[in-house]
């Protein structure tokens, strides 16, 4: 098993702060827009945007939210595990604003497939954007791109993209890891 | 740890701890799922359930169909007084008949103790069971102890008195094998009559005094009187089992704590429990019936993600 180094933590600070900007050139001030993590690991980036949002360029208030999408899952059965559930965390309805659903790795397309279906449970959108970190091109099973994104990364099927924060690893990376 | 341990829900003597927790937290989500807007998932899209009852029931059958549709499967309910049972079909066939159309689970209530299992081991349907006999009623006990969970903060440790018809009560058994298996205490309280002989080799303590067994709990399970069940008289009469077996505000007040009161439901008022008191804010009866659908929801979907394609 080999393993290589994708973002080490300072590409990936220089990345949020640019993906803020792109958020902010767009949303400006929020007001109609919310953030909303996948759960379980597009939380911590969705964590690490808003503070970064709201720390340094001074954005008030951005609703925010964070998404379980296992419920909605195409492969419930078709896998030898039972899919565990996180929670969901979303006190607010999302009729009319635009969204921006948030997560680390963008692959097959599935999971945000998944994830616009359980948004219809809290209100019809305005608009529906897609921030990821990475995005494995070439590898979608689903007509899905992301609006925004940190990094392009063309990887196998063997291949696994995996991404580290400080908050769950102890530091912040992005490992290409191959058998 | 995110599988049960077994492919039926037969009764709550086949789990383990770690069964109760998963079902628990699973059930968690789901009770996030029913403050939604829009109360539905899809995750059982390609699953048929088959509600089958065999005995009486309204508020189970309801919380079960509830659960049922809103994880999105489709349901077929089946009951005996309407069906092929009268003309002297066994379970069995009238089971396989209902299954050859392509059913995946079963939920089933039946009046013989075991019925579950019988029928576990004969068709290849996953069976939850909804209620056999006198023997038990696994989702009643998982959602009182969800309940009590979630009002007291944990059931470990806690003294639970479960009062009065103990003999014909499958919700009885099953709250004690759930709640011992969690770490909490049980004792039981009713007339002499109505409690089963040996009951002590569950490791519950009899208690004949209903003043005591509240001052001591922590929560009060009331039971029904079940009288449909009663082929005797075990108590000379309604007013006198509310004397001495119902619960009422004078005695609750009298007590120098705060307990918990539970009823499995449905009530007969102003016998086991007065109004007064099942309408306080000590009661939680209507809590027990909220989680009932979550319960059973995590319970059915927990079941259906062992079921293969």
């Amino acid at each position: 098993m080999s393993q290589k180094v994708l973002l080490s933590a300072k590409e990936i600070e220089i990345i949020l702060h640019r993906l803020a900007c792109q958020l902010l050139e767009n949303h400006l001030d929020f007001s109609e827009s919310v953030l909303i993590g996948l759960q379980p690991r597009g939380s911590f980036l969705a964590v690490r945007l808003r503070e970064l949002l709201e720390k340094e360029y001074k954005v008030r208030k951005i609703p925010f939210g964070l998404l379980d999408i296992t419920f909605y899952r195409d492969d419930f059965r078709r896998g030898d595990k039972t899919l565990a559930a996180s929670s969901t965390q979303i006190d607010f309805l999302v009729e009319g604003k635009r969204v921006v659903l948030i997560d680390d790795v963008l692959y097959t397309g599935r999971s945000i497939r998944a994830a616009l279906t359980a948004l219809q449970s809290f209100g019809r959108p305005g608009s529906i954007e897609l921030l990821t970190l990475i995005d494995r091109r070439f590898s979608r099973h689903l007509p899905i791109q992301p609006d925004y994104r940190g990094r392009q990364v063309d990887a196998i099927n063997a291949e696994k993209v995996r991404v580290c924060w400080k908050e769950n690893e102890g530091e912040d990376a992005v490992y290409l890891i191959s058998n | 740890m995110s599988e049960l341990s077994v492919r039926h829900l037969l009764g709550i003597k086949y789990l383990n701890p770690k069964d109760l927790e998963l079902i628990f937290q699973t059930a968690d989500h789901f009770k996030e799922v029913l403050g939604r807007a829009i109360k539905k998932v899809p995750s059982l899209r390609d699953i048929t359930i088959a509600n089958i009852f065999f005995e009486n029931s309204t508020r189970t059958r309801l919380s079960f169909e509830l659960a049922e549709k809103r994880l999105s499967a489709d349901v077929v309910n089946f009951s005996a007084a309407q069906s092929s049972v009268r003309k002297g079909e066994t379970l069995i066939d009238t089971v396989n008949n209902i299954l050859s159309m392509k059913v995946d689970m079963v939920v089933m209530r039946h009046p013989n103790p075991g019925a579950g299992i019988f029928l576990s081991r004969h068709v290849q349907a996953a069976i939850v069971n909804a209620g056999d006999g006198a023997h038990e009623h696994p989702t009643q006990a998982l959602l009182d102890s969800y309940s009590i969970r979630e009002r007291l903060g944990g059931v470990g440790g806690k003294k639970v008195v479960i009062v009065g018809d103990i003999l014909h009560s499958r919700v009885a058994l099953s709250n004690i094998f759930a709640l011992q298996m969690q770490g909490a205490e049980v004792r039981v309280c009713g007339p002499k009559t109505l409690i089963p002989k040996h009951v002590e080799s569950l490791g519950v303590k009899v208690e004949s005094n209903l003043r005591d067994a509240l001052q001591w709990c922590d929560v009060a399970n009331m039971l029904r009187v079940q009288n449909e069940r009663m082929d005797m008289s075990y108590f000379p009469s309604t007013r006198e089992y509310a004397r001495q077996f119902g619960l009422n505000k004078a005695l609750l007040d009298s007590l120098d704590k705060e307990i918990v009161i539970m009823h499995p439901g449905p009530i007969n008022r102003g016998v086991e429990i007065t109004s007064d008191v099942a309408d306080s804010d000590h009661s939680i009866i209507l809590n027990q019936v909220e989680n009932g659908v979550a319960i059973r929801m995590a319970v059915i979907y927990l079941l259906a993600s062992k079921i293969k394609q």
